[in-house]
């Protein structure tokens, strides 16, 4: 604890480095997703190709992949939000196709008969109303991409890991129990405000 | 680049082996014992509405705490290797396998449940030829999600002294040798995608026939 207040300062800015990756990864991956979703989610073959190259890029350890990563791109930032952006694909794609599926066929049927062109009904309809379920898509990934940010120190990247791993290295528990406890206490205030959204989000689709 | 690593595994066998094994025993024991928590302890808690919305909004805060500051905690109060990593990967494997457990089972339609009872089955029969059927699917599922986590959550366990493919990544990372560091990255991604599906052809034949898509 008197660790902690005295070199708070190191904390915050660790906390700051973490939201400023972790934002950065989610925000890419999010538009990226969202045209790859939009792309296949009325195309049955192509988004079962793309689940299955996203759930492999999803399944490979964080660390092996940010190895893998290291000859092509070698250590930093750019290697970390690469790492990221490839394993939260899954999440983001899947939520976003399976949002605009499960818009019911009647309501599409209407917006055509008001005469609404397909670029109209993803924009005014499909979107919309497939957004609870690509804000809950959101608040998995950003859980998970808090979550890669830790070990993405070790290439270098920042973040509150830098604090977990200097911790580990010099046996300073005080520096493992400040970077985990705040990482912690990150992914939980996400997870929570996303989950908030969210349930708003369903209310008033429901009203 | 991709010799180089074969070689190395060609050159130190005796070191490769002894790390993939460790790597297995650790995702297995982990896996194993958080299912034989986490199952029956589901089993029991999904009959009481009130405590599964407990158990599973736990667990659900549970999963989102990130592995390696798991990891990281265990450190400072169990110190470091084999024990140490396996408890912090056990605890990492509970919420998946305990959430799935109890949506599995309370997934079960009550009319089916009905129907068993009054053809007479006994509690007992009504959990092993009815509920666990069903449920065991959605189980499976959770299973699957487990052992994936674990597995990643292992190559961390180099960083607390567990062992494991991950010592080949840190090696490698820590003195820029690629091809050690592909020794512990292909394996360790190999042994995911692997695994993972094994888990779904599994999954799938587990399913009961009535209820295959």
């Amino acid at each position: 604890m008197t660790w902690f207040l005295r070199n708070w300062t190191d904390v915050a800015y660790g906390l700051w480095e973490h939201i400023v990756i972790s934002l950065t990864a989610l925000t890419i991956a999010f538009a990226l997703s969202l045209v790859i979703g939009i792309v296949c989610a009325r195309r049955d073959k192509l988004y079962g190709a793309v689940m299955t190259i996203s759930g492999i890029l999803y399944t490979i350890p964080t660390l092996a992949f940010l190895a893998f990563l290291i000859p092509v791109v070698g250590l930093g930032r750019t290697n970390a939000i690469i790492t990221m952006v490839a394993f939260s694909m899954m999440i983001l794609i899947r939520s976003v196709v399976t949002g605009i599926r499960e818009v019911p066929a009647d309501v599409i049927d209407a917006a055509r008969g008001m005469g609404m062109n397909p670029g109209q009904i993803m924009r005014r309809i499909e979107l919309p109303l497939a957004l609870p379920l690509i804000v809950a898509g959101l608040r998995v990934s950003a859980v998970t991409l808090i979550s890669v940010t830790v070990v993405a120190a070790y290439v270098n990247a920042g973040g509150l890991g830098t604090l977990i791993f200097n911790g580990i290295a010099s046996d300073h528990a005080a520096k493992i129990w400040a970077g985990a406890l705040t990482v912690c206490t990150l992914a939980i205030v996400v997870d929570l405000l996303l989950a908030l959204t969210e349930r708003k989000l369903r209310r008033q689709r429901a009203a | 680049m991709l010799i180089d690593a074969w070689n190395y595994i060609l050159t130190h066998p005796a070191q490769f082996w002894r790390a993939l094994n460790v790597h297995v025993m650790l995702s297995a024991s982990a896996l194993t014992i958080a299912a034989l928590v986490c199952i029956p302890a589901g089993i029991a808690v999904a009959r009481r509405s009130g405590l599964s919305l407990a158990v599973v909004n736990i667990a659900n805060v549970g999963r989102t705490l990130p592995s390696l500051a798991v990891l990281a905690l265990v450190m400072p109060m169990l110190g470091t290797g084999f024990a140490p990593a396996l408890f912090a990967l056990t605890l990492l494997a509970l919420p998946p396998i305990v959430t799935h457990t109890i949506v599995g089972m309370r997934g079960v339609d009550a009319d089916v449940v009905d129907a068993a009872l009054g053809m007479g089955m006994t509690r007992s029969g009504l959990l092993w030829k009815v509920e666990l059927p069903i449920a065991l699917p959605v189980i499976f599922a959770g299973l699957r999600t487990a052992v994936v986590q674990v597995i990643s959550g292992a190559v961390l366990a180099a960083f607390i002294g567990g062992g494991g493919l991950g010592d080949f990544i840190t090696a490698g990372i820590a003195m820029m040798a690629v091809p050690q560091l592909l020794v512990g990255a292909i394996p360790v991604a190999l042994l995911a995608l692997g695994t993972d599906f094994l888990f779904g052809v599994l999954q799938r034949r587990l399913t009961p026939q009535g209820l295959r898509a």
